[in-house]
């Protein structure tokens, strides 16, 4: 299962092991976290909810489409659903491939994909003004 | 009847996250207006429509036992 939706904890170790390849001469990972500030204002928490079992098809899509584009690719995404706090991890990706810069575009491509066809929402109450 | 799901924004606003609602051979376009008038649903118009998890355009036409989902502006990652 390289496509999963999580309500614990990511552990990023175990979304880059399921890339790691004997043809990979590199790996990239991408670490979406909870951002406190956001155009002066402060955020508390974030609730994040997924529509999973569509969510988890969309990032299935992502992988195929990063195939066709990079045949060598291996690509694994985790996002994490529920109330994170500031600092948590919202979402790994970790692509490899035998060279540097295709795994580095491949997961730039994951997560702008990802903020486009992905069922998943963050709501963002707990967010306060400058001074409150 | 089809199976009405709702999330983020639209489950807030409606207090449900699912519905079941009477419209075997209605396209997504008339379940939207349907749901606009019954429940002064808001801003349907412009969210993208999932049947069975794919996403469909409004002109899709349902049958019962179909799942609609109303997916608001996604804002993953």
């Amino acid at each position: 299962m390289n496509y999963n939706i999580s309500k614990e904890p990511i552990v990023i170790q175990e979304v880059i092991d399921k890339v790691v390849s004997r043809n990979a001469g590199a790996v990239t990972t991408f670490i979406g976290t909870v951002r406190e500030m956001t155009k002066g204002k402060k955020t508390l928490f974030l609730i994040y909810e997924a529509y999973v079992p569509m969510a988890i098809k969309k990032l299935e899509q992502i992988g195929s489409e990063i195939k066709e584009r990079w045949p060598d690719a291996e690509t694994a995404i985790t996002h994490r659903v529920g109330k994170l706090e500031i600092t948590d991890i919202a979402v790994v990706i970790a692509v490899s491939t035998p060279h540097r810069n295709d795994a580095y575009e491949a997961n730039r491509y994951a997560i702008e994909r990802i903020k486009e066809i992905v069922p998943i929402w963050k709501k963002n109450t707990g967010k306060m003004g400058r001074h409150g | 009847m089809i199976n009405v799901l709702l999330f983020a924004q639209l489950k807030d606003e409606l207090g449900k996250e699912t519905l079941s609602i009477e419209g075997n051979g209605m396209s997504v376009a008339q379940l939207k207006g349907k749901m606009k008038v019954d429940f002064q649903l808001e801003g349907l118009e412009t969210v993208m429509t999932a049947v069975n998890e794919e996403f469909a355009d409004d002109d899709t036409i349902l049958s019962d036992g179909d799942t609609v989902a109303f997916i608001p502006p996604v804002s993953g990652g």
